[in-house]
């Protein structure tokens, strides 16, 4: 008879390599400038521009969800790898602006994108959600556990501020980005610095629970005074804020340590890469990084911010694909890219360029 | 004690660096905001290149309270000891 521990268990096949394959993005219509944000706060283009760099802001209609944009950034982006979206076996969106707690917009992505019974399932990571992503995908078809990962950024911030909410809103935008990761005949991700420091973890964060919000309609409903609910001042449905100069320091002088870090990993120098592309969180941490960093000047430095605002985890593909569609040339160089934000946490990592 | 004339100069340093503005202007009694036009992002990068030029923490909480020149010197002197 044949004992538990006589049995040997098949485990997954790993592979050597894996590369990003392909990418795409989706940027919702609606365009809003920075005179349309100064009718909800006391501020100036010329204040918004100097500060953050934010020219406009992308913001998705109404009716347009979360898994509408990732959608159109999956089609691209499997165009782009040259699959059809029934060659992809895992899907990860990270979001935070998915609206339902559960299931998660990843099982719809799949559906819609012909990749069932593919795995799916979301990542709350914030501005470093889609590094994280990367540093996942990379990881399961490395190990074997997938060929085919479907990696995408997306947010609807618009339907998580406060307009008249000075700290953070008026930086933020919507879109959408999306690669696809597989095997390669030779590395084109490298190891990845992924992190947490949730000791500062009011620095970037909603004001309010959920659970606040249900607690205030049963009052309502109770005393029958529903006047309450819709006092803005009151803040009900939660929003972001952010302490902007916790965050300013941590994003430059920690994140640049970071990026240092994710370059030794890999095994290469600044002067290595073709691209810089962090997260789009404001213009000056973006220049003060490249700076800190000291990045020759033939190293493109992704600016995409400036059109696009602020996109949390969708950034990073959003501008790699900017830098891309601007320099066709810098197909199959190495970018470093990070993402740093809410938890706080941070990941990074050097990707060849598809 | 750490002599605060060395660090008003090293300080005006920093100031100069981030905005331009001559050393000469970086008095004691300067408010950052109000006299010196230094924004919140730009007062954070003097008080990072502060801390290593002069070896001291300056907590993010405390900087909101660095309001003039002279509050910078006086607490980057007491933290020097």
């Amino acid at each position: 008879m044949t004992t538990p521990a006589t049995i040997t268990l098949t485990p997954t096949t790993p592979v050597d390599a894996t590369a990003v394959l392909g990418l795409g993005i989706h940027r919702p219509e609606l365009l809003i400038d920075n005179e349309q944000i100064c009718q909800w706060i006391d501020s100036s283009d010329e204040w918004i521009r100097q500060r953050t760099g934010i020219v406009t802001r992308h913001r998705a209609p109404a009716e347009v969800s979360v898994v509408d944009m990732a959608e159109k950034a999956a089609a691209e982006a499997l165009e782009d790898a040259g699959i059809e979206g029934s060659q992809v076996d895992t899907v990860l969106v990270s979001t935070v602006t998915h609206p339902y707690q559960t299931p998660s917009a990843a099982a719809e992505l799949a559906d819609r994108i012909g990749a069932t019974p593919a795995a799916a399932y979301d990542i709350s990571a914030a501005c470093a959600g889609y590094c994280y992503g990367i540093a996942q995908a990379d990881a399961l078809v490395r190990s074997g556990h997938a060929e085919h990962v479907l990696v995408v950024g997306v947010e609807k911030l618009s339907d998580f501020i406060d307009n008249y909410e000075r700290s953070i809103s008026f930086l933020l935008g919507d879109g959408a980005g999306a690669v696809v990761v597989g095997p390669s005949d030779s590395p084109g991700i490298s190891a990845s610095v992924i992190g947490s420091n949730g000791e500062k973890w009011t620095a970037v964060s909603m004001d309010n629970s959920l659970l606040r919000l249900r607690d205030a309609l049963f009052d309502a409903q109770t005393t029958g005074d529903a006047a309450t609910l819709l006092d803005r001042e009151q803040k009900f449905w939660p929003t972001l804020r952010q302490d902007g100069q916790t965050v300013f320091r941590w994003a430059v002088w920690e994140m640049a340590k970071v990026a240092k870090q994710a370059l030794e990993e890999a095994g290469i120098a600044a002067s290595d890469l073709t691209a810089f592309v962090p997260h789009q969180a404001n213009i000056r941490i973006i220049d003060e990084l490249a700076k800190q960093l000291k990045l020759p000047h033939h190293v493109l430095v992704g600016r995409d911010i400036v059109d696009a605002g602020n996109t949390s985890a969708a950034s990073i593909p959003l501008a790699l694909h900017r830098l891309r569609a601007e320099n066709p040339e810098i197909s199959g160089g190495l970018a470093l890219q990070i993402g740093f934000g809410a938890g706080l946490v941070y990941g990074a990592q050097v990707i060849r360029i598809p | 004690m750490a002599d605060k004339n060395a660090i008003l100069a090293g300080l005006a340093e920093i100031v100069e660096e981030e905005t331009g503005l001559e050393t000469e202007e970086v008095q004691l009694e300067k408010s950052f905001t109000e006299d010196l036009d230094i924004d919140s992002i730009s007062m954070m990068t003097i008080v990072v290149n502060a801390e290593e030029k002069f070896d001291v923490k300056i907590p993010d909480e405390e900087v909101k309270n660095l309001t003039t020149v002279g509050d910078a010197v006086e607490y980057i002197a007491n933290a020097q000891g």
